[in-house]
């Protein structure tokens, strides 16, 4: 069952000459782990902007096309309506978070909701658990690590239930052990609590082994939409220029050499599995 | 002579944060050295000690010999550039051009040795076309490449440089990298302060690794990234191929690989060899 579905979306921004979307058609299914990758100025962020409705709703502009997120059509659905459905995490989470307490951070965006208070701290103690901050509770969010604090943004995320989280770039600040944590907790939110995850991301060594879905854009357009192995090993992906996993790159000097492996490897725990068997048969 | 010499220092912050603990480095004329470690280890609070940004609480850093407590900021800038992580933090004019050129004219340079020198440094970084054009109009990777270009414009002989790949996709950053590699290789010291290990390992240079303050670490990427205990000490991963090769010692191959190209020879000549 398809959540995100896209057709001949279009967009302009107010003023600009140029289609920062063009024809862009979709679908993502529900639960899926989606990775969204491209050149800078691709227009990714443009269509997470749509995912939740900030565009047409925000940012005005010419938007053709249909888009429908969760079984919305975001022309119709006021923001505040999109954002029960769809979380966004963005890459510095310090422009996420601004109160007192991890507790209270986590719990702003139900107390909009207007929720009743007992329910409101049981989703809090959930979304607190669910990232491994439980901890935390009563810190000030501005102290604590930048791992931290991106657990704590999405914590707060977590709290609205959404269908759909959008992660942009959600590690860019983190040293790599914190990054591949937040990963492993993106993974888990998308394989325990069946959250589809949309993962706006350059650096592809450490996220592409958690993505089902891989989608490629380049000047407003989809280049490749499909899954991990098959896209990183296209032609295509390569002459994009975008980051290939190490482990794959690997794979593809070896083909030319002459080493075949068994298939297509997109971790680094994959690689070197295929590469026993390759080499210990010898 | 050593470029900066860096005898034991300590930095505590206003806040009572104690950042540095400790510290004792040497980068020489020419090194290329990349600062890593875990988030909060004190990278960036070393380096603004490199170019007097910040003065050691304890200790003494010498630039060419002479302590930065004895120079002013203005005065040490020349020798050693900064290029902030955020290029936000450090443009503020209203073309690129003036951008380039501010710095110059603060160094006492004259008209026309400014104007060849904006020249220079626009083309260096493929600017330009963006010579009249707002510093604010421009993307996050461009606005990156004006803050690098109004430092590199007066020539320091040593150029730090925080977080350079943040934000920066594929293509942006192998851009970057030969762009560094070529620098150094035509005599320039460069200090880079990064998180991205994959970056690390394309550029190969001198690591220094710290962790709460201090230095744990020191010697060729090779060497530090492939060590799985540092590793783990300092919050890094080591890069993929690394990883794949750490898999395979079995076999009897090397464990200290982190080139891609370096990896297949070495599993093409192991297929060959116990092929024969």
């Amino acid at each position: 069952m398809s959540i995100i579905e896209a057709k001949g979306l279009t967009y302009t921004y107010p003023g600009a000459s140029k289609q920062s979307l063009q024809e862009v058609s979709l679908t993502i299914e529900k639960g899926e782990f989606a990775i969204l990758t491209g050149p800078s100025g691709c227009g990714k962020t443009t269509l997470c902007r749509c995912f939740n409705g900030l565009i047409p709703h925000f940012y005005a502009g010419e938007l053709k096309g249909s888009l429908k997120v969760a079984d919305q059509n975001i022309k119709e659905h006021t923001i505040g309506e999109m954002a029960k459905r769809v979380g966004l995490v963005f890459q510095n989470p310090e422009n996420q978070l601004f109160a007192l307490s991890v507790e209270k951070d986590v719990a702003f965006g139900l107390e909009n909701l207007g929720m009743p208070r007992e329910q409101m701290q049981e989703r809090v103690d959930w979304a607190l658990k669910m990232t491994g901050i439980e901890d935390l509770r009563e810190r000030a969010p501005h102290e604590l690590s930048g791992g931290q604090q991106q657990r704590v943004a999405i914590a707060s995320v977590l709290a609205m239930q959404p269908d759909i989280i959008v992660f942009d770039e959600p590690t860019s600040f983190l040293d790599p052990l914190g990054a591949q944590r937040i990963f492993e907790v993106i993974s888990d939110l998308n394989r325990k609590l069946g959250i589809t995850v949309i993962l706006v991301e350059h650096r592809l060594d450490l996220a592409a082994k958690y993505a089902g879905h891989v989608i490629i854009m380049d000047e407003g357009r989809i280049a490749l939409d499909g899954e991990p192995r098959e896209i990183f090993s296209s032609e295509q992906a390569w002459l994009l220029g975008v980051g290939i996993p190490k482990a794959v790159r690997l794979w593809r000097l070896l083909e030319e050499s002459g080493i075949a492996l068994k298939g297509v490897p997109i971790s680094s725990d994959e690689a070197t599995q295929h590469l026993k068997e390759v080499l210990w048969r010898r | 002579m050593a470029t900066i010499e860096v005898n034991d220092i300590y930095f505590t912050y206003p806040t009572g944060v104690e950042a540095l603990k400790g510290v004792s480095l040497t980068i020489r004329d020419g090194e290329f050295v990349a600062i890593m470690g875990q988030n909060g280890a004190g990278k960036t609070t070393l380096v603004k000690n490199f170019n007097g940004l910040l003065r050691p609480s304890k200790g003494k850093v010498l630039v060419d010999g002479v302590s930065t407590k004895d120079v002013s900021v203005a005065k040490l800038a020349r020798t050693v550039g900064f290029v902030f992580q955020n290029p936000d933090h450090q443009l503020f004019s209203e073309t690129v051009e003036e951008e380039i050129a501010f710095a110059l004219r603060n160094f006492g340079f004259d008209a026309a040795t400014v104007e060849k020198r904006v020249t220079w440094a626009l083309n260096l970084l493929d600017l330009t076309d963006y010579r009249k054009t707002s510093p604010f109009m421009l993307s996050g990777g461009e606005r990156k490449r004006v803050a690098l270009a109004s430092v590199l414009a007066w020539d320091p002989k040593v150029v730090i440089l925080d977080e350079p790949t943040i934000g920066q996709d594929h293509r942006q950053k192998e851009n970057l990298r030969q762009f560094i590699v070529q620098l150094n290789e035509q005599g320039k010291t460069v200090v880079i302060v990064t998180h991205d290990v994959e970056f690390v390992a394309e550029c190969s240079p001198r690591v220094v690794l710290m962790r709460e303050g201090m230095i744990i670490a020191d010697g060729e990427a090779k060497r530090i990234l492939t060590d799985t205990t540092l590793a783990l000490e300092a919050s890094i991963v080591p890069p993929q191929i690394a990883q794949i090769f750490h898999g395979l010692t079995f076999l009897g191959l090397p464990s200290d690989v982190i080139d891609v190209s370096e990896a297949k020879k070495i599993l093409v000549e192991y297929a060959r060899g116990s092929q024969g």
